[in-house]
C-alpha cells in the first residue's frame, strides 16, 4: 500500500514538473494543483497508514480504543487541501484577469513591469 | 499572561474585519490606524514581558505543549513582532495619503491588517504547521495587495509573485510532511529535542534543504529571488514598503528559526550551502541593482543584496554571526521601508520613479534629500548609522573564521551598495529637473504632507537612535543571539509550561 | 440561462440545501458536519439560484454583501476565541452552557459553536464572493 502511494506520488510530481516546465502559465497552474496534490498525498502517508481504522472514539468512551489512524496527518491534509483550493481559485481568477488585461498567458511575453529594453536606454 | 502572546494576532484581524465593514467610509482608515497602534502597544508589552521574564509561551485551548498549538516569544520573536508593528503603523500613516479612495474601498485596509496578522502569526508561532498557515495568510493578503487596483503592470509583476511563491508553500508544505513521518511531531521545540533521536540523517540533511528552498524563495535567496524584482515596483508605494520592509524577512526569520532550533545536526553541510547562497546573493543583487534606472526597482534589487548579509550571519553560526544576523533584521526592516517611502514622494512631487524622469529634488525639497541620504548611508553602512553597525559586526564575524573572501565580499558589496545610493541621488537629487518642474514639497496639502513626512522622519530617526546610541541594541542582539544558539530556555518554556 | 425545470426545482431545493446546512452546522461538533461543510452546503443553494436566475437575482435574494459577510464570519469566529478570556482560561479553550438539563438531554451551548457559526459565515460567505465575481466576468 505504501509502496502504491509512494509511486502514486512520484507520478504526481513528475506531471506537474513537466506542466510547471510550460511557459503556458495555466498550465503552470495545473502543474501547481498537481504538486500539491502530490504532497497531500504524500503526509497522507507519512501518518503511516492503518487501514481499516478510523480513529472515532466510541460512546461513552474518552479515548479511543485499540489501534486507530493517526488523525493528526488527515487533520493537516484537510487543512492543506481547503487552503489549497482557496489559492487555486485566487490564482484562477488572477490568470484569468491578467488574461483579459494583457491578451497573453505566455509567461515569455509577458513583459510589462520588466521591460526588455530597460537596460539599452539606461546605456544611452 | 498567554494572552500577551494573542494579541499581535488578535488585534490585526479584529482590526481587519471592522475596517473592511467600514471600507466605505472613512471610519474604516481610522479604524486601521488606531488598530495599528493599539498593536504596537501590545507589542511593546509583550516585548518588556519577554525582557523581563526570558522565553514566554501559551498553550492555546489548554492542549498541552507538543500536541496542541503553542505561541511562543523569545527575544527574537518579540523584537520581529514590536518591528512589525512599527513597520506596519509607518505604512497605514503613510497610506493615509497615498491610496486613492477606490482602493480603501476595495478593502486595502484590510488587506494591510491581515498581512499584519499573518506576519505577527508567523513572528509568534512555535507551531510547524502552524508557522505554514500564518505564512498562507501573509501570501494570500499579500497577493490581494500587489493586484490591488489590477493595472498592468501589477498583473504582470504579481502573477509571477504568486506562482513562484506557491511552489515555495508547497515546498514548505512537502518539508513539514516529511519531517513529521520522521520525528512525529511539529511543535518546533519539541523537533528540537526529536531530531536527536533521528538516526537516519540523511533523510534528515534532505528535509533541512527542501526547507532551505521553500524559506530561500521567500527570503528571496540566489538564485531563487527572481519573483522579488519582477513585482515589488509595481503596486502603490505603501504597499512596495510593507512588502520590502517584512515579507522577506519573514523568510530570513523563518530560516535562522528552522537552521538554529531543528536543523543544526550537520553544520557543516547546511550552513556551508547557506553561506555561499548568501555570498552569491549579496553579488546578483547589488549587480542587478547597478544595471537598474528605477528609483525603486533599484531598491529592490538591494532588498536581495542585503538579505545575503543576514543569510551570512546566520550561515557562519557563531555568537558574533547571528548576533549580526539578529541586528540587520532589525535595521534593515526600517531603513528599507524608509527608502520605499522616500521614493513614494519622490514620485509624488517629481511625478516619476524613472530616475531619467526626476531631477531637482535637491534644490527644491531639500527636507526630503536629508531625510534620504540618512537610511540611504545606513543601507551601505556609513557610521555612525544602523547600518554601519550592523555591517561591522557581520564582517567581523567573517574575519574572526578567518574567511577572507566572505568578508572581502561583503565590504565590496557594501561600496556596491554606495554606487547605487549616489546614483540615485546623482540623478534624481542634484541635477534640475529634466521637464523643468520644481518639485517642492510645500506643494502637496498639508495633510498630504503630514501623513507622508511623518513615517520618513520617525523611521529616520530611529535608525539615528540605533545608530548613535548602538550598545543596548548590540547587547540586545547578543542576547538574542545567546538565546539562538542554547535553546534550552527556549524548550523548557515551550514544553514545561502547564495549562 | 432560462429553464422552466431548473427555476421551480431550484425554489424547492435551495430553501431545503439552506434548511440542511444550519442542521449540518449545529450537529457538527461531535458527528460530520460544522461550519466548514454546513457553509459550502449552504453557498451551494445560492449557486443553484444563481445559476438558475442570475447574479443580481441572487445578491438581492442575499441581501448582505457576500464579502462583508465572509469579514463578520472571521470576527465571529475571533469572538468565539475570546470568549475564553471571560473565563480567565487560553485564548480558544471551549466554554460550555448545558441549558435545560433534563436527565440525559439537554442543549449545549459553547464557545465552540460560535466559532462554527463564524467559519460558516466566512465560507459561505467567500465561496460566494468569488462565484458572484467569477459569473459576472464570465
Amino acid at each position: 500500500m505504501e509502496l502504491l502511494l509512494a509511486l502514486s506520488v512520484g507520478v504526481l510530481v513528475a506531471a506537474s514538473v513537466y506542466l510547471m516546465l510550460d511557459r503556458n502559465i495555466l498550465r503552470f497552474l495545473f502543474g501547481l494543483a498537481l504538486l500539491s496534490n502530490a504532497v497531500n498525498l504524500m503526509i497522507f502517508a507519512s501518518g503511516r497508514l492503518t487501514p481499516g481504522a478510523p480513529p472515532l472514539i466510541d460512546a461513552g468512551e474518552y479515548a479511543p480504543t485499540g489501534v486507530v489512524a493517526n488523525a493528526l496527518p488527515q487533520a493537516l491534509v484537510l487543512t492543506a487541501i481547503v487552503i489549497g483550493f482557496g489559492l487555486l481559485a485566487f490564482t484562477l481568477a488572477l490568470v484569468y484577469r491578467t488574461f483579459m488585461t494583457l491578451g497573453t498567458v505566455n509567461s515569455d511575453e509577458m513583459r510589462v513591469a520588466e521591460p526588455v529594453d530597460a537596460g539599452k536606454e539606461a546605456g544611452k | 499572561m498567554s494572552w500577551l502572546l494573542v494579541y499581535p494576532i488578535l488585534i490585526p484581524l479584529l482590526t481587519a474585519v471592522l475596517s473592511y465593514l467600514f471600507r466605505n467610509s472613512p471610519a474604516g482608515r481610522w479604524i486601521s490606524v488606531a488598530g495599528t497602534v493599539a498593536l504596537l502597544l501590545a507589542s511593546v508589552v509583550l516585548m518588556s514581558e519577554v525582557l523581563e521574564q526570558g522565553v514566554v509561551a501559551a498553550q492555546m485551548s489548554n492542549w498541552q505543549a507538543p500536541f496542541g498549538i503553542t505561541l511562543v516569544a523569545d527575544l527574537l520573536g518579540a523584537v520581529m513582532v514590536v518591528i512589525t508593528a512599527i513597520t506596519g503603523l509607518a505604512t497605514v500613516i503613510y497610506s493615509l495619503s497615498e491610496i486613492p479612495e477606490r482602493l480603501e474601498r476595495l478593502g486595502f485596509h484590510a488587506l494591510l491588517q491581515t498581512l499584519l496578522m499573518g506576519v505577527c502569526g508567523a513572528f509568534v508561532t512555535g507551531d510547524l504547521f502552524n508557522l505554514y498557515v500564518w505564512f498562507e495568510v501573509m501570501l494570500i493578503s499579500s497577493f490581494g495587495l500587489l493586484v490591488l487596483g489590477a493595472s498592468r503592470e501589477q498583473l504582470d509583476g504579481g502573477i509571477k509573485y504568486v506562482l513562484l511563491n506557491l511552489v515555495s508553500t508547497i515546498m514548505f508544505l512537502a518539508g513539514t510532511g516529511l519531517l513529521y513521518g520522521l520525528t512525529g511531531t511539529l511543535n518546533m521545540a519539541d523537533l528540537h529535542l526529536a531530531v536527536r533521536e533521528v538516526e537516519n540523517t540523511g533523510l534528515l540533511t534532505t528535509i533541512a534543504v527542501i526547507f532551505m528552498v521553500a524559506f530561500g524563495v521567500k527570503a528571496a535567496l540566489f538564485p531563487l529571488f527572481f519573483w522579488l524584482p519582477a513585482s515589488y515596483h509595481t503596486p502603490p508605494v505603501a504597499v512596495s514598503a510593507i512588502f520590502a520592509g517584512l515579507l522577506t524577512k519573514v523568510g530570513v526569520y523563518a530560516l535562522i528559526r528552522m537552521f538554529t532550533l531543528v536543523f543544526d545536526h550537520d553544520v557543516a553541510f547546511t550552513h556551508t550551502i547557506l553561506l555561499w547562497a548568501a555570498v552569491v546573493t549579496m553579488v546578483t543583487g547589488v549587480l542587478g541593482a547597478a544595471a537598474m534606472n528605477d528609483f525603486r526597482r533599484i531598491l529592490s534589487f538591494h532588498i536581495i543584496s542585503q538579505i545575503g548579509y543576514m543569510v551570512l550571519g546566520l550561515a557562519l553560526y557563531t555568537p558574533l554571526g547571528l548576533m549580526g544576523a539578529v541586528f540587520y533584521l532589525v535595521h534593515h526592516i526600517i531603513v528599507k521601508a524608509n527608502l520605499f517611502f522616500v521614493a513614494g514622494v519622490a514620485k509624488r512631487i517629481g511625478g516619476s520613479t524613472d530616475l531619467s524622469r526626476l531631477g531637482g529634488l535637491y534644490a527644491h525639497a531639500p527636507v526630503l534629500a536629508f531625510l534620504f541620504l540618512i537610511p540611504a548611508f545606513s543601507l551601505a553602512g556609513f557610521p555612525p548609522l544602523s547600518g554601519f553597525w550592523a555591517k561591522y559586526v557581520v564582517v567581523k564575524a567573517a574575519l574572526d573564521l578567518e574567511m577572507w573572501f566572505v568578508a572581502g565580499v561583503s565590504l565590496a558589496v557594501g561600496l556596491l551598495t554606495i554606487f547605487s545610493m549616489t546614483k540615485i541621488w546623482g540623478s534624481a537629487f542634484w541635477p534640475a529637473h529634466p521637464d523643468g518642474i520644481k518639485p517642492r514639497l510645500s506643494d502637496l496639502p498639508m495633510g498630504d504632507r503630514m501623513a507622508l513626512m511623518l513615517p520618513i522622519v520617525a523611521l529616520a530617526a530611529l535608525t539615528c537612535i540605533i545608530g548613535l546610541f548602538p550598545e543596548s541594541f548590540v547587547l540586545f542582539a547578543e542576547r538574542a543571539a545567546t538565546q539562538l544558539l542554547d535553546p534550552t530556555d527556549y524548550v523548557t518554556t515551550v514544553l514545561g509550561v502547564q495549562p | 440561462m432560462q429553464s422552466l425545470i431548473l427555476t421551480t426545482t431550484t425554489r424547492l431545493l435551495a430553501a431545503l440545501l439552506l434548511m440542511f446546512s444550519v442542521y449540518a452546522l449545529l450537529r457538527g461538533h461531535n458527528l460530520p458536519g460544522g461550519g466548514f461543510i454546513g457553509g459550502l452546503i449552504g453557498a451551494t443553494a445560492f449557486i443553484l439560484y444563481t445559476i438558475a436566475t442570475s447574479v443580481d437575482e441572487a445578491q438581492a435574494a442575499l441581501r448582505v454583501d457576500p464579502s462583508n459577510l465572509a469579514m463578520a464570519g472571521l470576527g465571529v469566529a475571533a469572538l468565539g476565541g475570546i470568549g475564553a478570556g471571560f473565563a480567565g482560561d487560553p485564548f480558544f479553550t471551549g466554554q460550555w452552557l448545558f441549558l435545560f438539563r433534563d436527565g440525559d438531554s439537554y442543549v449545549p451551548l459553547s464557545t465552540v459553536l460560535v466559532f462554527d457559526i463564524g467559519v460558516y459565515m466566512a465560507v459561505f460567505g467567500g465561496i460566494l464572493t468569488l462565484v458572484f465575481a467569477l459569473e459576472q466576468e464570465i
